[in-house]
């Protein structure tokens, strides 16, 4: 049992620094789609909706299968990267991150285009009227009117990115130690016939998403009413 | 409700019409490195059985053993190993008597054709410049038990290790290779020729336990063509199309 334990502890331990760099990723970039998306004067604002919320309806390995020609040894980003910074995403653990960041990635950008696109124009308005910039104006009055709706899909983000295994297994592979999350874990234990570990990290793996739940909710309670 | 009757009536229709009633259907769980060739033994074999369908299932070994363990409905079991094969007998799931091994395959390591590293043996795998060396996982993957036995019997399996990138097929350590995301692989001999100009051979990683691929028709398996497809794979034309595609004879 304590044997088990232990060896849960390291693809519980990856899969949180991962699913959390990737929320923290996905909420950045989210924010700032779903705050464009959200303006009227956006120039094919639907056609880049669309393709903003592409990774939330393509399968995973299909997203895996563009994040490894795009990042590969041979991709464009990937020899760049490669030649800059003498990195690879592949086989890596931040390649597992970007891999979940991609697919959480749409269900921060939904949740704050429809948060931004509730806050009353007036109220941006008055405080231009009082001589605020725009930056002023999105962090002083936008942004914590739309704070619940960005906070709640920035919740089903970190949720979607923890379950995540698709796009990680093509991208950052199955590596025990490196980006074997808990998910992958499961996979790798049942397919070896590891059943009683299996079992266990689904439990673990059970029981950390609820509490995770169990904390949003709360959370989310607390958090300023509009 | 006419409507609904007319709904209905279409779809339970179609249904009768997608399930030609004379049909016999085989499901084959194959390793995976045998897929390009069971594909075009499936071809074959249906064109010479009319009435039949072959349902073609890869993946790693062990990988499908897992499967019938837990219930699939499988007819015949083909594996890459001894080992997967003997626990499926070991747990009832394969009629005994049907058991022959089909054909033989080795291990080799190989490299992109593109890499500029020199290496003539195992050991220059040690080179700082080789980051990445892919194999199957031993648990689950035969290719991967035959690298692990023979880099355990050179003395570098240890050494090694640090260098790993373990495939869930042999399939996907053949794609990790051919895209240079990886510096070296070990797969099987008919893989690297199905990747042809992608990949050079270095060389032939020799094991005292041979490749040898049984096949078996399933303990519960009734159908005549399970029985059918097994003996044509031992046929002079199964075996001819197999060695098309670099398998040798047992």
């Amino acid at each position: 049992m304590l044997e088990l334990l232990l060896q849960a502890l390291v693809p519980l331990g990856l899969t949180l620094k991962v699913s959390l760099t990737a929320t923290a990723g996905a909420c950045v970039l989210g924010v700032g789609a779903g705050y464009a998306l959200s303006r009227r004067s956006l120039p094919l604002r639907e056609l880049l909706d669309s393709i903003c919320t592409l990774p939330l309806v393509l399968p995973p390995t299909v997203m895996g299968y563009y994040l490894l020609v795009l990042f590969g040894r041979r991709g464009v980003l990937g020899i760049w990267l490669q030649e800059t910074f003498d990195f690879t995403l592949v086989f890596t653990w931040q390649g597992a991150a970007l891999a979940a960041c991609v697919v959480a990635f749409p269900l921060v950008c939904k949740a704050a285009r429809t948060a931004f696109e509730g806050v009353d124009p007036n109220l941006e308005h008055a405080a231009r009227s009082l001589g605020a910039g725009e930056g002023r104006v999105f962090l002083r009055v936008t942004l914590p009117l739309a704070w619940r709706g960005v906070l709640s899909g920035t919740m089903l983000a970190l949720a979607r990115a923890m379950g995540e295994f698709g796009a990680t297994l093509m991208i950052a592979g199955n590596l025990p130690g490196r980006t074997q999350t808990l998910s992958l874990a499961v996979y790798d234990a049942a397919q070896a016939g590891r059943d009683n570990e299996a079992l266990f990290l689904v439990i673990i793996t059970s029981l950390v998403c609820i509490t995770l739940l169990l904390a949003s909710g709360k959370f989310l309670k607390l958090s300023p009413q509009p | 409700m006419r409507r609904m009757r007319l709904v209905l009536g279409t779809l339970a229709l179609t249904l009768l019409l997608a399930v030609p009633a004379h049909a016999e259907e085989i499901v084959v769980s194959a390793a995976a490195s045998l897929t390009n060739a069971f594909d075009a033994v499936k071809q074959s074999f249906e064109a010479t059985h009319p009435g039949v369908k072959v349902v073609t299932n890869y993946g790693a070994s062990g990988a499908l053993l897992k499967q019938m363990e837990a219930g699939a409905p499988v007819d015949v079991f083909a594996s890459a190993d001894q080992k997967t094969m003997d626990q499926a007998a070991s747990k009832g799931l394969i009629s005994a008597p049907t058991r022959k091994d089909f054909v033989r395959n080795a291990v080799v390591l190989v490299v992109p054709a593109d890499s500029k590293t020199p290496i003539k043996s195992e050991k220059d795998l040690a080179n700082a410049a080789f980051k990445r060396i892919s194999l199957g996982n031993p648990e689950t993957v035969p290719a991967g038990r035959y690298t692990q036995e023979f880099l355990t019997a050179t003395g570098m399996w240890t050494t090694l290790q640090p260098k790993f990138i373990m495939g869930n097929n042999v399939r996907q350590v053949l794609d990790y290779v051919t895209r240079g995301e990886v510096d070296a692989a070990f797969v099987f001999a008919t893989d690297a020729k199905n990747a042809g100009a992608k990949v050079r051979v270095i060389l032939e990683a020799k094991t005292k336990t041979p490749a040898l691929y049984p096949v078996a028709v399933t303990a519960n398996c009734k159908k005549p063509a399970a029985k059918a497809f097994v003996d044509f794979l031992h046929s002079n034309e199964g075996q001819r199309i197999l060695g098309t595609f670099g398998f040798q004879k047992p």
